[in-house]
């Protein structure tokens, strides 16, 4: 049985619907990523199985449970934690309290503390006492990525974690993902760097206008296949 | 040009020209009525007439304005103050001072907005009501015109007003009759005035930028709608007629005190109440809410304290349930607009108007 | 003659002040709601105080442990029913509510204890003052003034030091974003409401043990709760104490000069600050 799946996962904001039956599934341990155009509703699938977007309760499952219909807060509290999208760090608080504030509504004991996440990210052991919004991009999506962490999750959905960000911040941050993993946490990445993405995960789907047109493993998808998937018809 | 397919922008719809008519016709029965009816029916008349011009006021400033005010007694305590000086100390006829009501509270106005403009959103609304705690207290100094316990117009000033004499004739009635009469004839005409010139404003240039605003205010601003001059604007005109319905309701009344004046209950909770029941944000609400707000107050009067609870219940919980007001349910139902400013594009064939 | 002594009165009567404010600036803070019921719960826990003393024989200092978590609960509820249901982007529908709230906890109040006015007695205290040197001072005023620096104290420790002042904080910059971090945003202001009735709670000790109270003298308190709140600058628990002693001083003072012009005073210090300085002494919140 897959940890995390959704089924025929609809979604819709008043008349415009955003998507279209979405069917994937994640297992224990693994890492999937999600890639698609702008608006091609991957943003939507995320926050649909954080939450964020309620549905019918059994479009999303988690350990064969229907949570669809759940408000984040007990999302969260099941063990899915999300990276949402533009990290979204609290201004009022610091860097530190940003990560305290992670662990909120799940307190169970693992592997991340705030002295592990200092230890991922070591910069932010410095800055620990600054507004997490006096830091730069990529140390406020290491802020956001630690606080996620930090209700131990056992499965973390990264909303484009690499926007708007330098190269070499992007590799410093995925540098972070196999440590992710050894926590026993599944990943989900969402990506538009089909590149990024194609080297972490260990399945893709690609979604475009609101459906999966393209799923499999990074060794078996051709780049023309994602072509055609990330774009529509032979172009 | 039979078979040439024409366009035409109207705001018109059929029920708004059959609600034109029935107006019409409404007001020509509310001229002539006090010809047959009862004393006591035209005291209902005025009271209903006066609230609805105040009810429609602070809508204009809360329901299309967004300017959510609790201070509108201080323009109707400041209009009246401003009559009963001029006509005390000075013996002017009250009819044409009640010109002077809207003049101050004009005045009254601008220092008001210049300090409550700088408070926003929620705040703006108590801003409102420490400038009329202000003008109280301010007016309940001045011993002219009675102090904190108030005073009387002269029992002359008001017999002698333009009219009353000729109206006495006309109908065979005492003095006391003949003032409810003129008074009635006043307040019919100040809500005609009203309930029309919010419309036609609300037609305008000025007065559709002010929906845009309430809309979407960040698109409004990027078309150049220039939301502080709307603001102000709004809040004078508002200020304007309070002031003038105020002077009038206490003309009727011959004796005012700070207290009554300036009551927060009688100018601005029943008023708030009046729109809300009846539907904010439409000019039909109002209209509505007013008579809503009359069968209560003559069945529930009575019971004092029960009555205002009651009221206040009745006022949140159609803000939980029904926030559009019971017009807003009857609009939803029957797509019914009374006064409609929504411009509709009118394709059909060509036809002689 | 104004002297020392109506200074100091005037700054003790701004702790006063401040105890209003507190629980407005409050839930202000986290919810940008604003709540014309204010002065009239303070009011009715002053009632619940006054049925508790008579009704218990209690005094009102133990009353309060009595009256404060029932008010806790009022406040609990009545954001978890009624207020949750029109928070929003809109302000008219919380404005007109906590004002429709205003009218009947005033007629409700009425009804249940006339307009008679009632006084909560303290004894001995009442009357008690001690010679600071420059003037004598009533205990009362001077535990009063320290009540409001105590209770300022409680929420910034509230604020800055515990996991529920970091979920306050959180859901005040981003309800969205807090609910995944299993924050629940309605009961996080359930929760943000019932702490500002405990103040409530304790102003309205003060209030009644100070002077005599009715029904209609709520809205009064919420006037001057929120100068305070403006004056201090919107979000600065400081500055709102600031502000209630500026309105305190301006009262005292305008009381010295004629007893006509207490209120008026204090009415215009606080369009003077507003006239100088529109986001008030110490700004920090951006509303």
């Amino acid at each position: 049985m897959a940890q995390l799946e959704t089924r025929g996962l609809t979604a819709r904001y008043g008349d415009f619907q955003a998507l279209f039956g979405i069917d994937l599934t994640l297992d224990e341990g693994e890492t999937i990523a999600i890639i698609g155009a702008n608006g091609a509703g991957k943003t939507t699938l995320l926050r649909s199985i954080a939450g964020v977007l309620r549905q019918d309760p059994g479009m999303v499952r988690f350990d064969g449970q229907d949570i669809g219909h759940l408000p984040a807060d007990e999302i969260m509290a099941r063990g899915i934690a999300m990276v949402p999208e533009g990290r979204k760090l609290f201004p009022s608080l610091s860097v530190e309290e940003n990560l305290l504030i992670g662990a909120y509504g799940r307190k169970v004991g693992g592997a991340w503390t705030p002295d592990a996440i200092y230890d991922l990210f070591p910069i932010l052991k410095e800055r620990r006492n600054n507004p997490g919004t006096a830091l730069s991009g990529g140390q406020q999506q290491m802020v956001a990525i630690g606080r996620a962490l930090m209700s131990n999750p056992r499965v973390l959905l990264c909303d484009e974690i690499s926007l708007g960000l330098a190269p070499v911040v992007i590799r410093d941050i995925y540098a972070a993902l196999p440590r992710i993993r050894e926590s026993g946490a599944s990943v989900v990445v969402v990506e538009q760097d089909i590149g990024t993405a194609l080297k972490v995960a260990g399945r893709v789907y690609c979604i475009m206008e609101g459906r999966v047109t393209l799923e499999g493993t990074p060794d078996t998808v051709s780049r023309d296949d994602i072509h055609r998937a990330y774009f529509g018809a032979a172009a | 040009m039979s078979d040439v397919t024409t366009y035409s922008v109207t705001t018109r719809t059929r029920a708004s020209v059959v609600a034109g008519l029935i107006a019409l016709a409404l007001a020509v029965v509310a001229v002539v009525l006090p010809a047959f009816a009862s004393r006591a029916l035209i005291q209902d008349l005025f009271f209903i007439l006066t609230m609805l011009s105040l009810a429609q006021y602070w809508n204009l400033l809360a329901g299309y304005g967004g300017l959510v005010s609790v201070g509108q007694q201080a323009f109707v305590g400041f209009g009246a103050y401003m009559l009963f000086g001029p006509v005390i100390l000075w013996g002017l006829n009250p009819v044409p001072a009640l010109l002077l009501s809207g003049v101050f509270a004009l005045l009254l106005a601008l220092p008001t907005a210049f300090f409550a403009f700088r408070l926003h959103g929620a705040y703006f609304a108590i801003g409102t009501w420490v400038v009329a705690e202000v003008v109280r207290l301010s007016v309940a100094m001045w011993k002219d015109v009675g102090g904190g316990t108030g005073t009387s117009l002269p029992r002359e000033a008001r017999s002698e007003m333009w009219g009353v004499p000729q109206i006495e004739a006309m109908f065979d009635v005492r003095t006391s009759a003949a003032q409810d009469i003129l008074a009635y004839w006043i307040a019919l005409a100040v809500a005609v005035a009203t309930i029309g010139g919010i419309y036609a404003f609300l037609r305008t240039k000025r007065g559709l930028s002010l929906a845009a605003l309430r809309d979407n205010a960040e698109a409004a601003r990027s078309v150049g709608v220039d939301a502080a001059r709307i603001k102000w604007t709004v809040f004078l005109i508002a200020a304007f007629g309070t002031g003038i319905v105020g002077g009038l309701i206490f003309l009727q009344n011959g004796r005012i005190s700070p207290d009554s004046a300036f009551s927060v209950i009688d100018w601005t909770a029943f008023v708030i109440f009046i729109v809300v029941i009846g539907g904010i944000g439409t000019i039909e609400g109002p209209i509505l809410g007013v008579l809503v707000f009359f069968f209560l107050q003559t069945f529930l009067a009575d019971f004092g304290s029960w009555y205002l609870l009651t009221l206040g219940a009745l006022g949140i919980a159609i803000m939980l349930f029904a926030p559009r007001g019971l017009w807003g349910l009857i609009s939803e139902k029957t797509g019914l607009h009374l006064f409609p400013i929504q411009r509709r594009l009118v394709i059909g064939p060509g036809r002689d108007r | 003659m104004i002297g020392a002594d109506t200074i100091i009165q005037g700054v003790l009567l701004g702790g006063l002040y401040a105890l209003f404010a507190a629980g407005l600036s409050l839930v202000f803070g986290i919810m940008r709601l604003v709540n014309l019921a204010h002065g009239d719960l303070i009011v009715l826990a002053a009632y619940l105080l006054l049925v508790v003393t008579t009704a218990l024989g209690l005094g009102p200092f133990v009353a309060l442990l009595v009256a404060a978590p029932a008010m806790f609960v009022i406040g609990w509820t009545l954001q978890r029913v009624v207020l949750n249901r029109v928070l929003g982007p809109d302000i008219l529908p919380p404005l007109l509510v906590t004002f429709g709230l205003s009218v009947v906890l005033q007629n409700a109040l009425l009804e249940g204890f006339t307009n008679d006015s009632r006084r909560l007695r303290a004894g001995p205290l009442e009357t008690a003052s001690v010679d600071l040197g420059v003037a004598m001072v009533g205990v009362m005023p001077l535990m009063t003034f320290a009540s409001a620096v105590a209770v300022i104290l409680a929420l910034q420790w509230l604020f800055y030091r515990t996991e529920l002042g970091r979920a306050f904080r959180a859901t005040s910059d981003d309800p969205v974003t807090a609910s995944l971090m299993g924050v629940k945003p309605a009961s996080i202001f359930a929760t943000a409401t019932g702490i500002a009735m405990l103040v409530v709670t304790i102003a309205a000790l003060f209030l009644g043990t100070r002077a005599n109270f009715d029904p209609t003298i709520g809205p009064a308190r919420l006037i001057y709760a929120f100068q305070a709140v403006i004056i201090g600058g919107l979000g600065s628990l400081w500055g709102t104490l600031a502000g209630g002693v500026i309105i305190g001083v301006a009262q005292t003072v305008g009381a010295a000069i004629n007893p006509e012009w207490q209120i008026l005073a204090g009415h215009i210090a606080f369009l003077a600050v507003l006239l100088i300085r529109p986001r008030g002494l110490f700004p920090r919140a951006v509303d």
